[in-house]
C-alpha cells in the first residue's frame, strides 16, 4: 500500500484538514507521501515533513499551482499517480474541486467523503444527508478518496522527519485563471476546526440579530454558523452554512439557536459531542438530537446566556 | 450559444430516507421523487442566460430510467427548449454518468454546461468535475455568480471561508451552489407547452458505453443513534449542566 495525501493549505500554513486526512491514511496503512502544490509554500512543506509517519513530501512550487486551480492541480496529481494505491484529499471545497478530475482522468470511481475505514478497499460514507451510512467496496486498482474530516481525529503534527523532494512538473492547462478572492477576515476560529460552534437559524429573524451571538462566541472562543434557512433568507453569507450542502462540523459543543432542525441541517452537526438547542417551539425536531434542550424566546435567552458565562 | 443542463431525478428533499431493515439499501418505496434541487438551480441559470439574450438554446439531459422523463418535462416547463434522456435501467455511478454525458456533449457541442454541485441522494459531488476532466474543459464549481462576456465566463465560487472568482475560457463547465439564483415555479401554460417540446431518448447501449458500477455497496445502515437528551428549565440550569455534567465549558 502506498498512499498519496494532498495537503490542504493557503501557501502559508498547513491546514488541520490535512492531519485528519493523514489519520485516515494511517488507518488504511502503508507508506504515506504528501503532495504540497502551491507557490512560495516551503513553510507548508516544512510543516508537512514534521507529521510522524510521512515518508516523503513532494513539493510542487510553481505559479501554476498558486491558486489551486482544479485543472492544473488535477493534471499534476494524475502525472504523479503511478505507483500509488490510494490518492486522498480532505473533503474541503478545494479537495471536492480537483479530486473528481483526477478520478475521471484515471478512469476510476471516486469514493467521496469517507467517514470510516473498514479495510484498504472498503469504506463507510454518509448518503441521503447522513440518514444512511453506506459501506462501499471499491474494485478500482487505485482508490481516489475524499475524507470527511470530522470522521477522523487529527494525527500528531510534529515529531516526524520526512524528506522534502522538489518536483518540477508544470501542468498548466491554460484554460482558467484566478481573478480574485474575498476571504472573510475573522478573529474567530474556522467553523470546521472550532471546538465550540454557535449557530443561528430562521428564528434569528434578520442578519442584524446575529450580533446577539457575538458576545457568547467571544466568551466561548466559538465559531458562528447558520442554518440553510438563515442563508436562504439572506441573513448571513453561505460560507457560514452548516449542513448537508454546507460545512460538516463536529465540535465538542454545538449550540443551535432558533434552528428548527431540518434534515439538511442535522446532517452537518449531529456528530457534535454535546448539542444544545434553544428554540421557542417545543415540537422543533432539533430537540430530538439535543443533549440539552431549552424552550425559550431566543431574544431573552441569548443575553441571559451571555451574562451567565 | 447553446447550453446543456444535465439533471437528476432524486428523492424529494423533504423526505427523510431510512435504511431498509435488512440493510440492503435505502428504503425508497413510495417515496416522492423530484428534480435534484441543485439541478433546478442549474436549469434556472441557463434559462436566465437565454432570457438575457446570451444563449439561443437550452437543452436538458438526464441519465436514468424512463421515469426521469418526468423531471425532463419539468425542465421543459421551466424554460428548456428540448430534452434528451440517456436511458439505462441499472443505477449509474457519477463516473458512468459523466461518460454518458460526454457522448451527449460530443453530439451537441454546447458552449456552456451547467450542473448541480451535488445530488442529494448519493451526495457524491463528482459528476461536473469528472465531465470537465474527460472533456479537458475548465470548471467553475459551487458557483454563486456567473457572468458571460466574449467567449469567457467569469464564475464566483463559494469556497471555505469566502468567495473566489475565476475566469474560464468557453466551452466551460459550471456547477451550481445554493445562492446562484432562486428557481421559478412552472406556470400552468408552460407545463402544457412543455408536453409538446421534443424529448429524445437514447439508450446507453446505443452509445456503446460500459456504465457498470466499480463500487459494491455492501450495506446501508442507519447512522448511530444519539442518546436521548434532557430539557432544561432555564439558562441557569443549562449553564450548570454544561459546566458540571457535560464539562464542555469552564
Amino acid at each position: 500500500m502506498s498512499i498519496l495525501v494532498i495537503a490542504e493549505h493557503d501557501n502559508n500554513e498547513l491546514k488541520v484538514a490535512t492531519l485528519n486526512t493523514v489519520a485516515a491514511a494511517k488507518e488504511i496503512g502503508g507508506d504515506i507521501d504528501i503532495l504540497v502544490a502551491g507557490m512560495d509554500c516551503e513553510t507548508v512543506a516544512d510543516s508537512a515533513s514534521q507529521i510522524p509517519g510521512v515518508g516523503n513530501v513532494l513539493l510542487a512550487n510553481k505559479e501554476t499551482y498558486k491558486n489551486s486551480l482544479a485543472e492544473n492541480i488535477g493534471n499534476l496529481i494524475v502525472e504523479l499517480s503511478e505507483g500509488y494505491s490510494h490518492i486522498m484529499a480532505p473533503a474541503t471545497t478545494n479537495g471536492k474541486n480537483f479530486m473528481p478530475r483526477v478520478a475521471a482522468k484515471l478512469d476510476i470511481s471516486q469514493i467521496s467523503d469517507i467517514s470510516a475505514v473498514i479495510s484498504n478497499d472498503t469504506f463507510e460514507r454518509p448518503i441521503y444527508a447522513g440518514n444512511c451510512i453506506a459501506t462501499v467496496q471499491s474494485t478500482d486498482t487505485i482508490k481516489a478518496i475524499t475524507v470527511r474530516t470530522t470522521g477522523f481525529d487529527a494525527c500528531e503534527s510534529s515529531g516526524g522527519s520526512a524528506s522534502i523532494n522538489s518536483i518540477d512538473n508544470d501542468t498548466n492547462a491554460g484554460v482558467s485563471s484566478f481573478v480574485k478572492e474575498e476571504i472573510a477576515e475573522s478573529d474567530r476560529p474556522e467553523l470546521t476546526a472550532a471546538e465550540v460552534v454557535i449557530s443561528g437559524g430562521r428564528g434569528m429573524q434578520n442578519g442584524d440579530n446575529f450580533s446577539l451571538l457575538n458576545g457568547i462566541a467571544d466568551k466561548l472562543g466559538a465559531a458562528i454558523g447558520a442554518s440553510r434557512a438563515a442563508v436562504d433568507s439572506g441573513f448571513v453569507p453561505n460560507d457560514m452554512q452548516v449542513g448537508q450542502t454546507g460545512k460538516i462540523v463536529a465540535p465538542d459543543l454545538y449550540i443551535a439557536v432558533g434552528i428548527s432542525g431540518a434534515i439538511q441541517h442535522l446532517a452537518g452537526m449531529k456528530d457534535s459531542k454535546v448539542i444544545v438547542a434553544i428554540n421557542k417551539d417545543e415540537e422543533a425536531p432539533i430537540f430530538s438530537v439535543a443533549d440539552y434542550g431549552l424552550v425559550a424566546d431566543l431574544f431573552e435567552a441569548l443575553p441571559e446566556l451571555e451574562a451567565k458565562l | 450559444m447553446k447550453i446543456l443542463v444535465p439533471v437528476k431525478r432524486v428523492v424529494d428533499y423533504n423526505v427523510k430516507v431510512r435504511a431498509k431493515s435488512d440493510e440492503s439499501g435505502p428504503d425508497l418505496s413510495n417515496a416522492k421523487m423530484a428534480i435534484n434541487p441543485f439541478c433546478e438551480i442549474a436549469i434556472e441559470e441557463a434559462v436566465r442566460i437565454k432570457e438575457a439574450g446570451n444563449a439561443d438554446e437550452v437543452i436538458a439531459v438526464s441519465v436514468g430510467d424512463s421515469s426521469s422523463q418526468e423531471q425532463l418535462r419539468t425542465c421543459l416547463a421551466l424554460g428548456a427548449d428540448r430534452a434528451i434522456l440517456v436511458e439505462t435501467e441499472e443505477s449509474v455511478e457519477p463516473l458512468g454518468v459523466a461518460k454518458a454525458l460526454k457522448e451527449v456533449v460530443s453530439k451537441e457541442s454546447p458552449d456552456l454546461i451547467i450542473l448541480g454541485k451535488q445530488a442529494i441522494d448519493g451526495d457524491a459531488n463528482q459528476t461536473g468535475q469528472m465531465l470537465a476532466a474527460m472533456l479537458d474543459l475548465p470548471q467553475g464549481t459551487f458557483a454563486s455568480e456567473v457572468e458571460i462576456q466574449d467567449g469567457i465566463v467569469q464564475v464566483t465560487r463559494e469556497i471555505d471561508g469566502g468567495l473566489q472568482t475565476l475566469s474560464l475560457t468557453m466551452p466551460a463547465i459550471i456547477t451550481t451552489d445554493l445562492r446562484l439564483n432562486e428557481p421559478r415555479y412552472a406556470s400552468l401554460p408552460n407545463i402544457m407547452k412543455a408536453k409538446k417540446k421534443p424529448l429524445e431518448t437514447l439508450s446507453s447501449s446505443d452509445l456503446g458505453l460500459d456504465l457498470s458500477p466499480r463500487q459494491n455497496t455492501l450495506k446501508v445502515a442507519p447512522p448511530p443513534e444519539r442518546a436521548a437528551g434532557i430539557m432544561v428549565e432555564d439558562i441557569e440550569q443549562l449553564v450548570d449542566k454544561l459546566k458540571n455534567e457535560a464539562k464542555v465549558i469552564t
